[in-house]
């Protein structure tokens, strides 16, 4: 199987990644090579295998549903690249 | 023999006895540090003032009478994607360059209960994406044994850091053979747990299913020490097992006498470097000689693990790097002026190539019409790959495999071809689709550079793993050479 460029641009508008136009075209090399080297499991016949998603049953963490402590507002802004009265800033949506 | 010489449980020693404190310890670790630092550039930042106050605390309490930690007042070194409350954590990214965790991983809060002094954050491909740390952003760690070649990847900087002399152990996170591959290059004795033996809770994610944060040490014993202190539940991580922790010294110092060691072949193949192998095979006479009993096994879907895991690794990434925004934390184009082209331009600019690269093969594995072809096939592939060690661990004590396919290489000889990259984590990669536990340690020099060896255990075996390659510790003395840095 192989990528063209023109989904090159598709995957990068679906990973919210901005490519230059130089960019566009050494991922379409670079992302063929490697699905080329993928082609390997094409080799197998696997219909009858299940899939392994994760090695040990997982379960979702939950606590009882009690109030606790938790950050201040201004540690959860305290990186954020802009904020204002302790809230996220970001530009004008709409 | 210097304290940046030595090992934790030597240096333990010695301030028992009182013959030495803490804070000579770290003050004799920092000149050490400026001197080597520049050559070895395995630090992204340093933590001077905060080690010297932890020291003079350990000292403290150890004169108070206090029954400390062997790990107590020992420097340690930290990978720069665990987090450390209070103290930058990059991920050797634009991206995270300069992001302050609130909180401390669980590692960090286990190690600071032990009495564990960080010395530094340490430099490592960005988001742990990489075989050689030449994806840092920051800059290149070289490899102590010899500056023109690279110290391995992901964990370049906690490899090279210890090797270096830069402090005593460290921690590092294992993906795909983050840390057991530059284990290997720098000559130590690097140790991924099974997944879900230590808690991710405070990892910067890359490949959730895969990832495992675990020690990098100058031998065996220090290896222990290091689980039995980071080893435990944790109820904050969903895939933390509730496994009782054993004490990993009680595995030291046994013989292995009719222990049953596997040699699958596969793991012996193309592209794998013709001295490496034969001194793998020199390890293999020396457990015979010590009274194991070896036998070559098949593991036949080995050949299909690299391929399956470049598909599941970058689609894990792809899902764990959407955080990455601009909006909560780390860097945001500010020049901006809608939020769509704030998330695309800030995410072009923070992120490197590789990690572009990673997030847009994950995508496009999982996205509509693609998703059967590649992400599913991977994950049966990977059934069948648990399946070939459960099978092999019905038999065998530990499986012996080289960990690496040769010694370090020099910069830029693979950069220019991602391929032949990926493919130096070949002998390592299957160990993270299992999720099985596997150590590196030193077997041998060629042309001055170290050689590993891995010991693959059964899930939550880290101790039968830890008898074998203490038992062939102290039948070598690879472990106790050490790369010469101060000679200009």
């Amino acid at each position: 199987m192989s990528i063209s460029k023109k989904e090159v641009e598709h995957v990068a508008k679906l990973a919210r990644l901005e490519l230059t136009e130089e960019e566009k075209t050494l991922y379409t090399e670079e992302l063929n090579a490697v699905l080329g080297f993928m082609d390997t499991l094409n080799q197998l016949d696997i219909s009858h295998v299940p899939p392994t998603s994760h090695v040990l049953d997982i379960k979702n963490v939950f606590r009882e549903d009690v109030v606790e402590p938790s950050m201040e507002p201004e540690e959860v802004v305290a990186n954020a690249p802009a904020a204002k009265d302790n809230q996220f800033r970001v530009p004008k949506i709409m | 023999m210097k304290f940046h010489e030595m090992s934790a449980h030597e240096l333990s020693e010695l301030m028992v006895k009182k013959e030495v404190s803490s804070l000579e310890i770290v003050s004799e670790h920092y000149e050490h540090i400026r001197t080597v630092e520049p050559k070895v550039q395995s630090m992204v930042s340093q933590t001077e003032e905060l080690a010297i106050n932890r020291a003079k605390e350990i000292d403290a309490r150890r004169i108070m009478g206090e029954e400390l930690s062997p790990l107590a007042g020992i420097p340690m070194g930290i990978k720069d994607n665990i987090s450390t409350k209070g103290y930058t954590t990059t991920c050797s990214s634009k991206m995270l360059e300069n992001y302050v965790p609130a909180y401390d991983a669980h590692v960090m809060e286990k190690l600071n209960a032990a009495g564990g002094v960080m010395v530094g954050k340490l430099n490592m491909d960005e988001f742990a994406m990489g075989s050689s740390t030449e994806n840092s952003r920051f800059f290149p760690t070289k490899n102590p044994w010899n500056l023109d070649c690279v110290p391995g990847g992901s964990s370049g900087g906690p490899a090279a850091c210890v090797a270096a002399g830069e402090a005593v152990f460290s921690l590092g996170s294992d993906t795909g053979g983050s840390i057991r591959q530059p284990a290997s290059l720098c000559g130590l004795v690097g140790l991924k747990p099974t997944y879900g033996r230590v808690s991710r809770y405070g990892l910067i994610a890359f490949a959730s299913s895969l990832d495992q944060i675990g020690p990098f040490t100058k031998d065996v014993e220090d290896c222990a020490l290091v689980m039995e202190s980071i080893a435990g539940y944790d109820k904050r991580d969903s895939t933390s097992a509730n496994v009782e922790v054993p004490r990993y010294r009680d595995f030291l110092n046994q013989d292995v006498k009719g222990m049953k060691i596997g040699v699958p072949k596969e793991y012996y193949g193309e592209g794998l470097d013709e001295g490496t192998v034969a001194l793998v095979q020199e390890a293999i006479e020396t457990f015979k000689k010590l009274g194991a009993e070896v036998e070559e096994i098949s593991m036949p879907y080995t050949k299909y693990a690299l391929p399956a895991y470049y598909i599941i690794a970058p689609a894990e990434c792809s899902s764990n790097l959407a955080r990455f925004d601009g909006v909560r934390y780390g860097y945001r184009d500010m020049e901006a002026e809608d939020v769509y082209s704030m998330y695309t331009r800030t995410r072009a600019e923070g992120f490197g190539h590789e990690v572009k690269k990673r997030i847009m093969l994950g995508t496009y594995a999982l996205s509509s019409g693609y998703y059967d072809a590649y992400y599913k096939k991977a994950q049966q592939v990977r059934t069948l790959i648990k399946q070939d060690f459960d099978k092999a661990f019905e038999k065998f004590d530990v499986l012996l495999t080289p960990t690496a396919t040769g010694p370090a290489f020099k910069f830029g000889e693979k950069t220019k071809d991602p391929l032949s990259m990926y493919q130096s984590d070949i002998c390592t990669v299957t160990i993270n689709m299992a999720g099985v536990p596997a150590l590196s340690m030193p077997c041998g020099f060629i042309d001055g550079l170290p050689i590993g060896m891995q010991l693959i255990g059964a899930p939550f075996a880290e101790g039968t793993i830890l008898k074998a390659a203490h038992a062939y510790e102290r039948a070598t003395d690879f472990h106790t050479k050490r790369p010469n840095l101060e000679v200009e």
